[in-house]
């Protein structure tokens, strides 16, 4: 049965012809599908590895995060040191941890990120230590600890003097992270970046550390009805839901198919020349018994072809402009690009839909000549 | 060119049979045929003579199924070539085209465009190569099957055709002019070609042409003027 469906679409080893017949066109109907994928590619695997870090930032050993109700933005988040207490005083909750971001920036480096940290957070016990140690964290007020990279850019070692924003800190220590935006900021003690934003008692978020990871919901509805200003999410629930991220999100699937838009385009203009260039030639086939079915299935099967190349095409070049975009000194860290195969499936099915969908009035037309009017023009 | 056997074929079953057909243009105001006939018997060789614009390949289409008559009935091989899933039978399975050019596919091998029809049924490469060699040697295009159509001559690239129109064993040829883009000499040749193979493969042709020779040396001499189709023997 499936043999012979197979049988029956031999014909379209003719697509084949079509192709190797015009080199160029078939290149540029090729260039347009691979220019798609390796945008949509870089795109994607660059603002999921950015999400994902930031991620990782906010989920260190936690559960549950708890922060302002209805901000947009969690550098805007404020919660209050009764809500921090009321956190704390849930049975539900083993650890809890109170962090404030802030952007800080120094000379020639506009965007430090900028970490107020508890002496108790996780975080500080993960880090690789390079000079000092997580116990030196919050002894000595006005110091400030840095990621390797920051260390690097503020040519910073330990115990010199840095100037960060309008502050002048001491260097308490240096760590390293994988997380770009860890390794490339600065940690702080929490009163210490408190002041310094001048965010007094205030802290962004509390990453929470349940007893029993069953415990959630319940957590979740206690704290909520006690404390109606903040809101505790789950961590996976927070990715969701946070509209930084949704932005983000949309963002880079908007642009990417923006450029498939125009891959599809070339790809229907390329099908376009193509189906009128040989109008006498599926003539002929029809009159060797091809169905308009099998005519325009020939063109259908061209296009498809355009963008099986394409998207070969298109993948190594986009995992070379990552492996590049890897190596810029500016962005090193930063960018971790992730490919989900969520993401790789949506990057091949939007190819073979552009393909094809660029095929369709081509296919329609080649399907609908007719074979006297074709060849009466001798 | 005289053809001894032609008599024998005035009996056998029909073919192709149009009765009364009429056939007009841009709304009626060309009007080129009006109330044609022509009846096809099983291998038998009729030509349509007559001059320039007289219908010849207007009729010829109407049998093919590749244009649809005003009025009138057509009958091929027990089909009506007015449906579209009749038609597609008919070109599958048993009619065949020959053209005034070959109408071969550029870039392909001879071997390729002579294989065609079967394709267009899924059949193989390996599974049709004896048949494509057979009609190929039968035409004398045995060496040169592998060569692309381009490289071919006018002659050689007509005798493709005619092995492509019989790949499948078609039933009739309808051949439109066969001859005409092709010198004297050349063309004789390929009109013998055709009118052997398609006798040794059974398959009756229907050719159209404007010229005495080709016309006299047939089964049927059908003359086509002012729309109709006058038996001329
Ligand atoms: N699709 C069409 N639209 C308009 N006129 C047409 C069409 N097809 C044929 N004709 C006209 O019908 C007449 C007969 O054409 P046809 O091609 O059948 O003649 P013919 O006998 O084959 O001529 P020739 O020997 O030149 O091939 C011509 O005047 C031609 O212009
Ligand atoms: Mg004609």
């Amino acid at each position: 049965m499936f043999a012979a469906s197979l049988t029956r679409l031999r014909y379209l080893s003719l697509a084949f012809t079509n192709l190797r017949r015009h080199r160029l066109r078939a290149l540029i109907g090729v260039a347009g599908i691979a220019f798609g994928v390796a945008a949509m590619l870089a795109i994607l695997a660059v603002v999921h590895g950015a999400i994902g870090m930031f991620e990782r930032i906010l989920n260190t050993d936690s559960d549950y995060l708890v922060f302002e109700r209805k901000v947009s933005d969690l550098f805007f988040s404020s919660v209050t040191p009764a809500q921090l207490a009321a956190v704390r005083a849930r049975p539900e909750v083993a650890e809890a941890h109170a962090m404030l971001f802030g952007i800080v920036s120094a000379d020639g480096h506009p965007v430090i990120t900028c970490f107020g940290l508890e002496p108790s957070d996780p975080r500080l016990r993960r880090a690789q230590w390079r000079a000092g140690s997580a116990d030196d964290f919050g002894v000595r007020p006005g110091e400030v600890f840095l990621g390797t990279r920051a260390a690097e850019f503020l040519e910073a070692r330990p115990g010199d003097k840095v100037e960060i924003g309008r502050g002048e800190f001491v260097v308490g220590g240096i760590f390293r992270t994988e997380n770009g935006f860890e390794d490339g900021g600065v940690f702080m003690a929490l009163p210490d970046a408190q002041a310094f934003f001048h965010r007094e008692n205030i802290a962004s978020i509390v990453a929470v550390k349940l007893r029993e990871r069953g415990l959630g919901p319940q957590f979740k509805a206690a704290l909520e009805a006690e404390q109606p200003g903040v809101m505790a999410l789950e961590n996976r629930e927070f990715s969701q839901n946070y509209n930084s991220f949704k932005i983000l999100h949309v963002t880079a699937w908007a642009v990417g198919l923006c450029a498939f838009v125009l891959g599809g385009l070339g790809v229907a203009n390329t099908m376009l020349l193509s189906v009128f260039g040989r109008i006498r030639e599926l003539a002929v086939l029809r009159v060797c018994g091809f169905s308009a079915r099998q005519v325009g299935a020939l063109v259908m099967a061209e296009s498809a072809a355009l963008a099986a190349l394409g998207l070969v095409a298109g993948l190594a070049l986009g995992a070379a402009v990552l492996a590049l975009l890897a190596r810029l000194p500016d962005l090193q860290g930063y960018l971790s690009a992730r490919l989900t195969p969520g993401v790789l499936v949506g990057i091949v099915a939007t190819a073979f839909l552009t393909a094809l969908g660029g095929a369709l009035y081509p296919a329609w037309y080649a399907a609908r000549i007719q074979p006297a009017e074709a060849l009466r023009y001798e | 060119m005289n053809n001894p056997e032609r008599t024998s074929s005035r009996r056998g079953e029909i073919v192709a049979e149009a009765t009364d057909i009429w056939k007009s243009y841009d709304g009626g105001r060309v009007e080129v045929l009006r109330g044609a006939s022509v009846r096809v018997r099983e291998g038998e060789l009729v030509a349509l003579w007559g001059a320039s614009g007289s219908g010849k390949s207007t009729l010829l289409h109407l049998l093919g199924g590749l244009d649809t008559p005003d009025r009138g009935t057509l009958r091929v091989c027990g089909l009506d070539p007015r449906g579209e899933r009749e038609r597609l039978t008919l070109r599958r399975h048993l009619l065949g085209y020959v053209f005034q050019l070959h109408n071969l596919v550029p870039d392909l091998t001879v071997e390729e465009n002579i294989r065609l029809p079967a394709l267009a049924l899924g059949a193989s490469a390996k599974a049709m190569a004896a048949r494509v060699r057979e009609l190929a040697e039968r035409v004398g295009l045995g060496h040169r099957l592998a060569h692309r159509v381009q490289d071919l001559s006018g002659g050689e690239r007509q005798r493709a055709a005619i092995c492509r129109a019989l790949m499948n064993s078609p039933r009739v040829i309808l051949a439109d002019e066969p001859t005409g883009s092709l010198d004297e000499q050349t063309g004789e040749t390929v009109f013998a070609l055709l009118r052997e193979l398609a006798r040794s493969q059974k398959a009756a042709v229907v050719l159209c042409t404007h010229e005495r020779r080709y016309a006299e040396a047939c089964d049927q001499l059908l003359r086509m003027r002012a729309g109709r189709v006058e038996e001329t023997r």
